[in-house]
C-alpha cells in the first residue's frame, strides 16, 4: 500500500554495499535490511554477486521507500566503498552530495569534492567485539553497521533483535557482533556527520514478513504436499532445494516420526527429472528444481512426461543464458524454452509468479495442477526474485483443499467394469489414472513414450496418433482455464497497456508512477501463467498500443502474446532488456515513453 | 473328452496371468526367451503381479518389457533413462517390486552413469541386461560390449575393448551379479527367482543373442558360441522355503546362500570351488575368463548386507506414494509459526 509521502530523503533512500565475495558481508546486511524491516519501513535488498566463491567484487543494494517501491534503485547516494578494488569505479556512480563511508585504515582514497566521504577507523572498532582475532575480518562488516546505522537513525534495539534473528537466538555471536555495532555507531555520531537521508519508524510492516523467494516456494511445496525432491545443485536455484531441506524435517513427519517426503540429490538433471517422473508416476507429488542448463537437460523428459501424460513439478529459477552466461545473475529467458519443451508438437503449463507471496501460492497449486492435468507443472521464477529478500503479506494457507486428480481405486474400476487409461469422457482431454499397486486385475497399463491408442496400447495407426494429439489440445485448453489468470488494472482514460510477468512487476509498477506523473497513464497486465487465455487478448484488444516489458534480449512474452493473438500483432510492441540486472524504473519508464 | 487343466500356483494364477502382449521381436531373437523365463519365475514364484512393476528404457529388449507381466504396471520410459524413473518409483513406493530389462546400449552407453548410479543407491529391483553385443533396434551397429575385433555386416570391424557390465556393477558396490546366457533357459530362471528375493539391486547380464544383426558363428555373443563355450560356475537352484533339516545336503559339494527373507540359493559345485560371497574373487574371474576369452556364467557375487535406498532415506511403513492430504499438509499453526520467523 502507498503510504502518504514523507519530506524528500526521509524514509526514501538507498545504499549499496560494495564488499568483498565471502567476507561475511551477506550477515552484515541482511541485518540492516531486518532492522529496518522491523522498525515498520517498506525495504528490500537485491545482493548482485559474482560467480564465484571468495575474493571477487559484490554489491549488495538496499533501498528503503515509504511509498513500497522495491525494484532496484537508479539512484543510490549511500556507498559503502569496503572493496578498495572496486572503489574508484564505485565512487564515480555516486550523485553529488552522496555519502560514502569507507575504511579510513586501508589502502584507498576518495578522491572527489561533491560528496561527503567519511573515513571508518575499522581494525580498532572491530576490536570491540573482544573475537579472537582470525574473526575480526568477519565482524569488521559490522563496523559499517553501526557507522550507517548512526548515519541514517537504524535503531540499535532493532539491530539486535536482527541479528538474534540471523544467529538463531545464540547469544554469543550476537553480543560480539553487537559490540562492534555499538562502538562504531558511537563513534560516528561523534563525528557529526549531517545526513538529508533519515530513518523515521512507521508502521507498514504489521504483520508483513521478509523472505526470499526460493525458501517460500519450498514452504509452498511443503504445504502443497510435495512427497518428493530429486534435484542437482546450480545456482540460483540450490537455495529452494536447501530451503525444502531445512523445513522439510521440522514440518512433515509422520504419526510415527518418519519422514512424510524424500529427497535425492540426483547425478544430473536428467537423473533429476527422471526421478521426479517415475515418483509422480507411482503416486508421489514429485518436483524437482533447477536453472537453465537444467532445463535444457531435462528436455526429453520433460516430453515423456507430457506424452506419457506423468504429473510432476518443475521449478526454474532463471539465470542468464545461452549456456553458463552469467550464472549469478537475473533474467526473464526461458519462458518460451519451457513453454515448447520437449521435441515434437509439446506445450507444457508454465506458472509465473510475480512476488515471494505468488511463489509459494504457485509452489502449492503447482501440484494441484500437475495432478489434475496428468502433466509436468513448470514454475519459473529468477534469481531476483528466488534469491533476494522481499517484503510481503504472510503466506496465506492453501484455501482450497488437494486436488489429486482423476485416480481409479480399484472399487471404482470394479464398479466400471473397464478401463480405458486415455477415455475422455468429460470431454477435458483427462482420462483416469491407476496408480501402480492398485490389485484390481484391469488396473495395470505399460506407461510409455511411444505412440498408443485410447486404451495405452502401442499403436502406429495415424488415426490413434491424431486423434491422441487432438486429446491433448482439449487438455491444453482445459489447463488455460485453470491456471492462474492474470492480474489486470485498467486505469480510466489509458490508451496504452503495459503487460509483464515475473519479478519485473515492482519496476513496471513504479515505471507507471513515472509516466503517469508525466500525463501518461497506462493499463497493466501481470501475466500469471502460460498457457495464454481469452483475458489476456481482451486487454491486448482493449488498448491501441500494449508494451510488453521483460527482462530478456528478444521479447519472448510478447512473441507468445503475438502467436496467442496474431489479429493484434501489431499492437504489440516490445521493451525487452537484459544485462544481467533487474529492471529499473527510469529504464522502463523511458523506454516506453520512447515507443509511444 | 479329457480337459486339461493349466497348473495353477499359490495364489490361484496360472502362467497365463504372468503373460503379456504377443512379441513383435524377430523370430528366434534372445530377449524372447528370457521374457518367458521372466513369466516362469514370477509364476512358480506367486507374485501378485500388481506388486510387480516392469521397467525399460528403450531398444528391442526394452521393448520387450510389454511381452511379460501383462497385469503388472510398468513404464517403458527413455533409452538409458530406466534406472532414474524406477528409482523415483520405488522412493515413492517401496511395496512395488521393480523388474527390469535393458540392452547393452541402454545400459553400456547412453545409461552407463545412471546405471551405476542406481546401484551405488541400491534401489531393490532385478536389473537385466539383456546383452547382445549390438544395436538391434537401431539395426546392427556396435554397442559399448562389443569385444574388441568383433565384425558386423555394416559396422565393420569393432577396434575397442568391451566394458564388462558385471564388473561395473561389482566396483561400484552391486550385492547381486550373475552373468547368462539366453539359451540356458534354467539358469536364466533361476536367477531371475532369486534376483527377485534379493534385498537390494540384481543384477543379472543375460548374453541374449540378435538373430538379425549379431549372431554369426565368431560373435561371441551368438547362440553357437554360447552353447559351444558356456563354462557355468555351478548349478544352481533357487529354494523359497528353505528347511534345513528337509533337504540333504552332500558336505562339500554345496553351498547355500540365504537371502534375508528366508529363501536360498544353492549352488551345486561343478568344477573349481567358487565363493560368490568374495567380491575380489568375482573381479578376479572375469578378469581371468576376458583374459582366457571364456565365457562364464552364474552367480558371480552376492552380499545382502547393504541398506536399500528406501532404508537408507528412513521412510515410514506407508509409501510416499499412499500418505493422505492430512500427512502431506502441515496444519495452518504450523504455517503461522513459519511466517512469525520472517517478521
Ligand atoms: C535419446 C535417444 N537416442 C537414440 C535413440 C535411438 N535408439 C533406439 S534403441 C537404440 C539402441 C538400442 O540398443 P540396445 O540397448 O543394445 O538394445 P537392443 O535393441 O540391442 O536390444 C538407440 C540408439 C533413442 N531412442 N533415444
Ligand atoms: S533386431 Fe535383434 S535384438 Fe532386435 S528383435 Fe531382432 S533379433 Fe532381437
Ligand atoms: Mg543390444
Amino acid at each position: 500500500m502507498p503510504q502518504p509521502a514523507e519530506p524528500p530523503g526521509v524514509n526514501d533512500l538507498a545504499v549499496v554495499a560494495a564488499t568483498v565475495n565471502g567476507s561475511g558481508s551477506q550477515t552484515a546486511n541482511n541485518a540492516i535490511i531486518r532492522a529496518i524491516f522491523r522498525m515498520g519501513i517498506p525495504v528490500n535488498g537485491k545482493n548482485l554477486f559474482p560467480s564465484n566463491i571468495q575474493g571477487e567484487p559484490t554489491w549488495f543494494t538496499i533501498r528503503v521507500s515509504a511509498r513500497g517501491y522495491s525494484a532496484r534503485p537508479t539512484r543510490v547516494p549511500i556507498l559503502i566503498a569496503f572493496n578498495p578494488r572496486t572503489a574508484d569505479s564505485d565512487l564515480a556512480e555516486l550523485p553529488p552530495g552522496g555519502l560514502c563511508l569507507y575504511p579510513g585504515d586501508g589502502p584507498w582514497r576518495p578522491a572527489r569534492a561533491d560528496v561527503v566521504a567519511v573515513p571508518l577507523p575499522v581494525k580498532e572498532l572491530a576490536a570491540a567485539s573482544n573475537v579472537e582475532p582470525r574473526m575480526r575480518d568477519y565482524v569488521a562488516n559490522m563496523v559499517y553497521v553501526g557507522a550507517l546505522a548512526a548515519l541514517i537513525g537504524i535503531e540499535l534495539g532493532e539491530l539486535r533483535a536482527a541479528l538474534a534473528h540471523h544467529f538463531q537466538g545464540k547469544a554469543r555471536p550476537v553480543e560480539q557482533n553487537m559490540a562492534v555495532v555499538q562502538a562504531a555507531h558511537d563513534w560516528f555520531a561523534a563525528q557529526g556527520v549531517a545526513s538529508p537521508f533519515r530513518l523515521r519508524r512507521m508502521d507498514a510492516n504489521a504483520g508483513m514478513i521478509l523472505i526470499d523467494g526460493n525458501t517460500a516456494g519450498a514452504l509452498g511445496a511443503i504445504f502443497g504436499g510435495v512427497s518428493f525432491l530429486a534435484w542437482y545443485p546450480i545456482t540460483p536455484a540450490t537455495s529452494l532445494a536447501d530451503a525444502l531441506a531445512s523445513y522439510l524435517p521440522r514440518l512433515r513427519r509422520g504419526p510415527d516420526g518418519s519422514p512424510t517426503y524424500a529427497i535425492v540429490q540426483a547425478e544430473d538433471e536428467i537423473a533429476a527429472l527422471g526421478m521426479a517422473v517415475g515418483a509422480g508416476w507411482a503416486g508421489a507429488r514429485a518436483m524437482t528444481s533447477t536453472s537453465g542448463p537444467g532445463i535444457s537437460l531435462m528436455t526429453e523428459f520433460a516430453g515423456l512426461a507430457y506424452f506419457a501424460e506423468i504429473p510432476c513439478v518443475i521449478w526454474d529459477v532463471q539465470r542468464v543464458g545461452p549456456s553458463t552466461g552469467l550464472p549469478t545473475r537475473t533474467a526473464q529467458g526461458d519462458l518460451i524454452s519451457t513453454y515448447f519443451l520437449g521435441h515434437g508438437d509439446t506445450r507444457h503449463v508454465v506458472l509465473l509468479p510475480g512476488s515471494v507471496g505468488e511463489c509459494f501460492d504457485f509452489g502449492v497449486s503447482a501440484f494441484d495442477l500437475a495432478e489434475r492435468l496428468q502433466t509436468p507443472v513448470f514454475v519459473l521464477s529468477d534469481l531476483d526474485l528466488g534469491m533476494n529478500l522481499w517484503r510481503s503479506a504472510p503466506l496465506a494457507y492453501p484455501a482450497a483443499p488437494m486436488d489429486r486428480g482423476k485416480v481409479l481405486s480399484a472399487e471404482e474400476l470394479e464398479r466400471l467394469g473397464r478401463f480405458v487409461r486415455f477415455a475422455d469422457p468429460e470431454g477435458d482431454g483427462i482420462g483416469a489414472r491407476t496408480l501402480p499397486g492398485n490389485p484390481h486385475p484391469l488396473a495395470a497399463t505399460l506407461s510409455r513414450g511411444t505412440g498408443h491408442n485410447e486404451r495405452n496400447v502401442y499403436s502406429e495407426r495415424p488415426e490413434d496418433w491424431k486423434a491422441n494429439m487432438d486429446r491433448l489440445g482439449r487438455k491444453h485448453e482445459t489447463a488455460r482455464r485453470l491456471v492462474p489468470q492474470p492480474i489486470i488494472e485498467l486505469e480510466e482514460g489509458a490508451r496504452v497497456g503495459i503487460i509483464g510477468f515475473g519479478s519485473s512487476y515492482d519496476a513496471i509498477r513504479e515505471a507507471r508512477d513515472i509516466l503517469r506523473a508525466q500525463g501518461l497513464p497506462t493499463s497493466f497486465m501481470r501475466v500469471r501463467a502460460l498457457p495464454l487465455g481469452e483475458p489476456a487478448r481482451d486487454f491486448v484488444s482493449r488498448h491501441r498500443i500494449c508494451v510488453v516489458v521483460e527482462l530478456n534480449q528478444d521479447g519472448q512474452l510478447r512473441d507468445l502474446l503475438r502467436l496467442h493473438c496474431p489479429e493484434h500483432a501489431a499492437r504489440l510492441l516490445s521493451v525487452a532488456h537484459s544485462d544481467g540486472l533487474p529492471l529499473t524504473a527510469d529504464l522502463v519508464a523511458g523506454a516506453v515513453a520512447r515507443l509511444l | 473328452m479329457t480337459t486339461t487343466r493349466a497348473p495353477l500356483n499359490a495364489l490361484g494364477l496360472s502362467r497365463a496371468d504372468y503373460k503379456g502382449a504377443a512379441s513383435t521381436l524377430c523370430a528366434g531373437c534372445g530377449h524372447d526367451s528370457v521374457a518367458s523365463q521372466i513369466v516362469a519365475a514370477a509364476f512358480e514364484l506367486a507374485l501378485p503381479p500388481h506388486r510387480v512393476i516392469r521397467m525399460s528404457g528403450i531398444g528391442c529388449s526394452s521393448k520387450s518389457a510389454a511381452y511379460f507381466l501383462g497385469r503388472s504396471h510398468g513404464f517403458n520410459s527413455l533409452h538409458g533413462r530406466m534406472p532414474a524413473v524406477t528409482t523415483g518409483a520405488h522412493v515413492a513406493n517401496p511395496t512395488l517390486i521393480p523388474i527390469a530389462v535393458s540392452g547393452d546400449g541402454d545400459t553400456g552407453s547412453i545409461g552407463l552413469g545412471g546405471f551405476k548410479h542406481l546401484l551405488r543407491r541400491n534401489v531393490p529391483m532385478v536389473y537385466i541386461i539383456e546383452n547382445n553385443g549390438v544395436y538391434g533396434l537401431t539395426k546392427g551397429q556396435f554397442s559399448a560390449t562389443a569385444d574388441r575385433g568383433a565384425s558386423l555386416k555394416y559396422a565393420g570391424v569393432n577396434q575397442l575393448p568391451p566394458i564388462d557390465l558385471c564388473a561395473e556393477a561389482l566396483i561400484v558396490g552391486c550385492g547381486f551379479v550373475a552373468r547368462s546366457f539366453a539359451g540356458d533357459a534354467r539358469q536364466v530362471r533361476e536367477l531371475i527367482k532369486a534376483a527377485f528375493c534379493f534385498h537390494g539391486t540384481a543384477v543379472i547380464d543375460v548374453i541374449s543373442p540378435c538373430v538379425t544383426f549379431n549372431n554369426h558363428d565368431e560373435s561371441t555373443k551368438s547362440y553357437s558360441y554360447g552353447k559351444a563355450h558356456e563354462e557355468p560356475l555351478h548349478d544352481l537352484t533357487f529354494i523359497p522355503h528353505y528347511e534345513e533339516l528337509a533337504v540333504a545336503i552332500e558336505p562339500g559339494e554345496v553351498r547355500d546362500v540365504r537371502l534375508h527373507d528366508g529363501p536360498v540359493i544353492r549352488l551345486r559345485k561343478i568344477g573349481a570351488d567358487y565363493d560368490p560371497t568374495d567380491r575380489m574373487a568375482a573381479l578376479t574371474l572375469l578378469e581371468r575368463a576376458r583374459a582366457a576369452n571364456e565365457f562364464v556364467t552364474g552367480l558371480l557375487f552376492v552380499d545382502e548386507h547393504r541398506p536399500t535406498l528406501a532404508e537408507t532415506l528412513g521412510l515410514g511403513a506407508t509409501p510416499l506414494a499412499e500418505l493422505p492430504a492430512e500427512l502431506l499438509r502441515p496444519s495452518p499453526e504450523a504455517l503461522a509459526a513459519v511466517n512469525r520467523e520472517f517478521m
